[in-house]
């Protein structure tokens, strides 16, 4: 490991799909680092490349993925050598992980005293006893009302929240130094989806887990993440501290992803949308995979892929833009207001940071 | 205020049960009224359960209302009889729907898929008329024409959206209702299938019902916004004053949970819990008109307390 | 991760904005264009059972069509002088294949014991009456085949229509329709045909066709009201209902191509259990009768003699086996080039 402080590193993967027509590239040189007890939330379009990163780490990709280049470090050993076995002593365990469906992913025959309970038998060796209080204490900590008259509850007969909230009982029951988390509640209301985020917050700092939190929702990254890493066309396009990223963007398709959401005080006039539909991998463009979409395109920008630029120390972005020959560019007047709040934020006697858990 | 633009949709005491008179009868739109001016676009917002989108379908005539009048253009279309009434209004009222991917059937060619509602309605003079109008609709659409061969299947998420709104312009109807068309896409595509329907609504002055979860997408499209919950409607304004000065709880509470694409605001985000008992504790509740234009689902002796909220919002002078 | 970007190559005019017209397609499809029937196709073949399978059932209906064309005799004329001839093909000495059986412990010519001129030859042997037992076994498997194909073609239409009606109405006629289902599966099949030959005065391939029909629309109609109740929430189908689309038209133009895999997937096994029916009934004699043949008579036949001439019984019961094989393999595999969820 590099840095002490990482939980997980992944370097230069590389992973394409096999499909009839080709290979889709998927994956294209990602690289990135999990610090202890943080955040790091993944933000990109479906078809980006997101999940595909994250099943990865779990080891769950389809069988017809096949990891061409790269290593992921987790405790000084690389999981993509890992057997299927050795697999399965990780996942649940070290690694756990929360899907988006909260109805598919619990079995639907299985009491849900045992379906947390399970885990523990597994990884723990608990008895059935022993296993069975500790659920109870997860249902209670993951906010369920009247925990032992639930415990014995089917999946059908509770709601939506309530099932997610049963998925992630069951996902931090072991304490599993990483969490994965794929869109977890995209397929809740707004007021749930609010309160699940809080419920994660809290037993975060609880139980000091590193989260890997998958969304193309902006809204709820702003309030979840300690670090984002913004991937387009299987590639991490711009990294940073959340404040970084949502008042200090570099990357033209950071800008325009925050320039195509309603803010409170967007009024009338149209939305500035990002025109076209992401490169399809299976024949990914030569250059910055963005430039066909990007209103600020260069001609390197179709010849020559773009490497990371540095911004500050904790913050990269791959665009041309930032190349000290280039040309400046006015950004989208929404980035310029968010940039200028971003200057605001710097000068104040002490430098305010995200609030990161140190 | 009386209002002089010309009103194209009312609703007046909707109900729509299903299972009725059985154990497990579900009141999914329970005495529901609203007015939809010509031109305009009504949200409708409310969470899973709501009974937003039975109430669009009900509107549309895909289900049977239990009872009311849907009055749409000075007609009574809750009650059209025979074919023929019905065959025409399907032309004028239409229907974009949520899942870009359930919404086309992937056994047709993008080009049969849009010349759906032509074919039906017999509106091409011949094949190549046929052509060129799908063509066109394309164009408008923001398609290439050589994607009409194509099947659905190879088209993204977006794309497909927008093929949708291509065969629901096809029969040009007058008045569309959008169930939640943008919650399953992109951000990015999003923006631009809003913008599109935007840039339609000028072009070929549509109107539209616009039935959502999310909050700040409905704010923007949206000129009035109507909130359900259980059912019923609790809530009805302009967009700004419901989403600025929101005076029932319920409202007020689904604000607070909208996530904003700002960490500093996120930061200090408080959220208003709702205690959803309130609504149930046997009152008789009717919509009063606190506001000129606002109504909030008030019992009689609740309306002092909306007066008094509107007053401090600055929505009116005592 | 950090990379510093000193050592690469910089034109001066590299940084000039991207002429927009002549920049890369927003829309873009890489991907060729399959049709759904291009992608079933390109699964099956590259299943190798299914495809070989799909392979022997062409060449089987080929010979079983198209074979009396190529090999002229008549399956039904008798030379009782030439019964029980064993296979004999010119040129082949392999013993069961040279015309020589074995007799007491001994090799025995049997052509010269029926005092058959040097040109004669059965290539599959002869029956008790002399028939050719080649031209007997593909006209055999025509009869077969066709009381498979008519009955399932009368199963497919009552079961898929009644099917589609029940799912798409729902109400009283499901109902209705679920309660005929029901009394017509608990009837044993036996007794239907029982039923089916007296309704017919006597046994043969209407009575057989007829008892198939009745008894195998019912899986078919449980199977197509199962999808329609699916399929008819569909967006896709509510999109055509409020263009005004009528109800026989949608289950035309979307209910019936989105039910189509499931139906040939259920026809590939409705076949197979009509031949094996059918088979069963005229080998226990209450099916095809004679001068017709099918592969239950040939098999029922050929077992009168198996202890001393077994490829009386071996070769219609071969051709029965890769038949039943070959269909359900094929199935098998349908099944699989259909699901989208192997795909990509």
């Amino acid at each position: 490991m590099e840095n002490p402080e990482n939980v997980i590193e992944v370097r230069n993967l590389e992973i394409n799909f096999h499909t009839y027509a080709g290979e889709v590239k998927a994956i294209r040189d990602v690289s990135f680092d999990l610090r202890k007890g943080e955040t790091l939330a993944i933000v990109g379009e479906s078809g980006s490349g997101k999940s595909v990163t994250t099943r990865s780490l779990m080891g769950l990709l389809a069988p017809n993925a096949e990891i061409k280049k790269g290593s992921i470090m987790f405790h000084g050993d690389d999981i993509i050598k890992k057997s299927e076995k050795e697999m399965q002593h990780i996942r649940g365990k070290d690694i756990a992980m929360i899907f988006q469906d909260p109805m598919t992913s619990l079995d639907p025959t299985m009491r849900i005293g045992m379906q947390i309970a399970e885990p523990l038998m597994k990884h723990k060796g608990l008895k059935k006893k022993e296993a069975i209080a500790q659920a109870l204490e997860m249902l209670k900590l993951v906010g369920i009302t009247n925990p032992e008259g639930r415990i014995n509850d089917y999946p059908y007969q509770f709601s939506g929240g309530m099932r997610q909230r049963i998925v992630i009982a069951i996902a931090l029951v072991c304490y599993p130094e990483v969490l994965i988390a794929d869109e977890p509640t995209t397929a809740l209301d707004v007021t749930i989806q609010a309160q699940i985020l809080d419920l994660m917050k809290d037993l975060q700092n609880r139980i000091d887990t590193s989260i890997i939190f998958i969304t193309h929702d902006l809204g709820v990254v702003a309030g979840m993440a300690d670090r984002v890493a913004v991937m387009y066309a299987g590639k991490i396009v711009e990294y940073g501290t959340v404040d970084e990223i949502f008042f200090n963007p570099q990357h033209p398709y950071t800008w325009g992803l925050l320039n195509s959401m309603p803010t409170l005080d967007t009024e009338g006039g149209s939305l500035s949308a990002i025109p076209g539909t992401p490169p399809d991998l299976l024949d990914p463009p030569v250059g910055d995979a963005f430039a066909a979409r990007s209103d600020y395109a260069m001609k390197i920008d179709t010849q020559q892929e773009p490497p990371f630029f540095k911004v500050s120390d904790t913050h990269y972005a791959a665009t041309w833009l930032l190349h000290p020959d280039a040309p400046k560019v006015t950004p989208p007047a929404e980035i310029v207001r968010r940039q200028q709040k971003f200057a605001a934020m710097q000068k104040p006697e002490a430098p305010i940071k995200s609030d990161t858990k140190e | 205020m009386p209002d002089e633009r010309k009103k194209i949709l009312e609703v007046h005491h909707l109900k729509q049960y299903f299972n009725v008179g059985k154990k497990d009868e579900v009141r999914a739109v329970d005495d529901v009224s609203f007015d939809i001016y010509e031109g305009e676009t009504f949200g409708l917002v409310g969470e899973s359960g709501s009974g937003k989108t039975t109430c669009g379908r009900a509107i549309i005539r895909l289900y049977d209302p239990t009872d009311g009048e849907i009055i749409f253009n000075g007609k009574d279309i809750s009650k059209l009889k025979g074919k023929k009434e019905m065959h025409e209004f399907r032309r004028e009222m239409q229907m974009i729907f949520q899942d870009p991917y359930a919404s086309l059937n992937p056994r047709m060619k993008v080009k049969d898929i849009v010349a759906e509602g032509i074919d039906i309605h017999g509106l091409a003079k011949d094949d190549a008329d046929r052509t060129k109008q799908v063509e066109d609709l394309l164009e408008t659409v923001g398609l290439n024409k050589d994607h009409s061969s194509r099947y659905p299947h190879e088209f993204s998420g977006g794309q497909r959206q927008r093929i949708g709104i291509a065969r629901a312009l096809a029969v040009e109807p007058k008045f569309i209702i959008a169930d939640e068309p943008i919650s399953a896409l992109d951000v990015s595509i999003q923006a631009q299938v809003v913008n599109l329907m935007k840039e339609l609504q000028v072009k070929q002055n549509l109107t539209y019902l616009f039935i959502a979860h999310d909050l700040s997408m409905v704010k923007y499209i949206s000129d009035r916004i109507g909130v359900m919950h259980y059912g019923k409607i609790l809530e009805i304004g302009p967009a700004d004053e419901v989403y600025g000065h929101p005076l029932h709880d319920y409202t007020k509470s689904l604000i607070s949970a909208v996530p904003v694409p700002d960490p500093e605001f996120e930061r200090n985000r408080k959220q208003v819990a709702y205690d959803e008992t309130a609504e149930m504790d046997g009152k008789k509740r009717r919509m009063v008109e606190i506001a000129p234009g606002h109504f909030v689902r008030a019992a009689e002796d609740e309306v002092a307390m909306y007066t008094q909220r509107a007053v401090d919002a600055g929505l009116i002078t005592e | 991760m950090v990379e510093n970007p000193n050592n690469i190559e910089i034109n001066p005019g590299d940084f000039a904005p991207l002429d927009k017209q002549a920049g890369p397609d927003k829309e873009k499809i890489a991907a060729p264009s399959l049709t759904f029937g291009q992608d079933v196709w390109r699964r099956l073949k590259a299943n190798k059972t299914a495809f070989v399978s799909f392979i022997v059932l062409l060449l089987l209906f080929l010979m079983a069509f198209g074979g009396q064309a190529l090999y002229h005799h008549d399956p039904n004329a008798q030379a009782p002088k030439y019964a029980n001839l064993p296979p004999k093909i010119p040129g082949v000495n392999i013993h069961g294949l040279n015309g020589h059986i074995t007799q007491s412990g001994q090799d025995v010519d049997a052509y010269k014991q029926a005092g058959a001129s040097s040109s004669v030859h059965y290539v599959l042997g002869t029956d008790y009456l002399g028939r050719d037992l080649l031209a007997r076994i593909m006209y055999g498997t025509r009869i077969s085949l066709e009381i498979a194909l008519i009955a399932t073609l009368i199963d497919l239409t009552i079961g898929v229509g009644l099917g589609i009606l029940s799912g798409w109405k729902g109400g009283r006629v499901d109902i209705f329709i679920q309660r005929i289902i029901e009394i017509l599966s608990s009837i044993p099949s036996l007794v239907v045909m029982v039923l089916m030959a007296t309704a017919f005065t006597k046994t043969g391939m209407a009575s057989i066709i007829a008892a198939l029909a009745l008894i195998n629309w019912t899986t078919m109609a449980r199977l197509t009201r199962a999808q329609t109740l699916q399929l008819k929430n569909q967006d896709f189908i509510l999109a055509a209902r409020t263009l005004g689309e009528s109800a026989p038209k949608i289950a035309w133009k979307h209910l019936l191509p989105n039910l189509s895999s499931v139906i040939i997937i259920q026809t590939m096994f409705t076949i197979p259990n009509a031949i094996f029916f059918e088979a069963f009934l005229s080998y226990i004699g209450i099916g095809i009768s004679s001068p017709q043949a099918s592969l239950g008579t040939l098999i029922s036949d050929g077992q009168k003699n198996f202890q001393f001439l077994p490829y009386q019984m071996w070769y219609p019961a071969a051709v029965l086996i890769i038949l039943m094989l070959a269909f359900n393999l094929l199935g098998d595999g349908l099944r699989d080039a259909f699901d989208p969820k192997s795909k990509r």
